[in-house]
């Protein structure tokens, strides 16, 4: 199944299963603090995916390393390399 | 090193210099060490680039690398110990774990970066942390297999090659590299990249 595939099929499942719950009827409804809950649920969910993804990138953007000795290597190496292939008859 | 090696240049047919350069290489390090090879193409996509690359290769891993030295030689041994480690199929070098990195991004760039990293795991949850790297090490079989398979250009070309390893049941190594902002030559991230790479997101996440 594709990755679109497995989202729909669990969008599907949850939904119904909320819908069932949320949106039944008078005679089988679930107690009302539960029904409370369970109305902005979809709303809350989203609300808290929007914030993690907000938290995570923002960790990771801090996290996220500078290589400056590995820059500074570069540098080193490409000195020696030019002069090595100069000696070697490298023209530039 | 003691590692046998042999390096493969493919170049644009650019007049930048690569060719005239690469030529005299081979000379000095004669042609059973560096093999130079110049596809004429326009807009010479990296997967026009392994498959002429392929032709050339008698090893039995390859390392594909950018050659603006944004991707370290050096780094090539860690890929070799990592492969012999878990006999993996593919090593791939990921910016974003250990201590992986970059040098010389602004924080705009690092920004996109991460927050397109973030959206390929939740959509694709691939199982690979840098997707849109292409330093990879991969066994020559596999690479072939890979090829036949893959359809995308660019930077989906790339996150496509991990996806489809993935679905064929490769296993796949990671080894943090530092990647150093283009030594030479400029480095592209506008608006048509981001809009390609949402595009070919979105197509790899319905069709795999």
């Amino acid at each position: 199944m594709t990755k679109l595939g497995q989202w729909l099929c669990g969008f599907a499942l949850l939904g119904s299963a909320w819908a069932a719950l949320a949106l039944a009827p008078p005679g089988l409804q679930p107690p009302a603090p539960l029904r409370q809950a369970l109305l902005p649920l979809p709303v809350y969910l989203l609300v808290a995916f929007g914030c993690y993804s907000l938290a995570t990138v923002g960790y990771r953007l801090a996290t996220f390393n500078d290589c400056e000795e590995a820059a500074a290597e570069l540098q080193e190496h490409i000195k020696a390399a030019r002069a090595d292939l100069r000696r070697r008859g490298l023209r530039f | 090193s003691g590692i046998d090696f042999e390096i493969i240049i493919i170049d644009d047919g650019s007049p930048d210099g690569t060719q005239e350069v690469a030529k005299q290489l081979e000379k000095i390090y004669g042609s059973d060490k560096i093999v130079s090879c110049v596809v004429i193409s326009v807009l010479l996509s990296p997967g026009t680039a392994y498959i002429h690359g392929m032709k050339h290769a008698t090893g039995n891993f390859i390392v594909i690398m950018d050659a603006d030295l944004s991707h370290h030689v050096s780094l090539y041994l860690m890929y070799g110990a990592k492969q012999k480690e878990g006999n993996f199929d593919i090593v791939s070098g990921t910016r974003y774990r250990g201590n992986g990195g970059v040098y010389g991004w602004d924080l705009k760039r690092k920004l996109i970066s991460r927050g397109a990293n973030f959206l390929t795991q939740v959509l694709l949850r691939p199982g690979a942390s840098d997707l849109t790297g292409s330093f990879r090490l991969y066994r020559k079989e596999v690479l072939q297999k890979l090829m036949e398979k893959c359809v995308s250009k660019g930077y989906v070309f790339q996150m496509e090659m991990i996806v489809r390893a993935r679905q064929l049941g490769y296993t796949i190594g990671e080894v943090p590299i530092s990647f150093v902002d283009r030594v030479y030559g400029e480095s592209k991230l506008g608006g048509n990249e981001i809009v390609s790479f949402l595009k070919g997101l979105l197509t790899l996440f319905a069709t795999t």
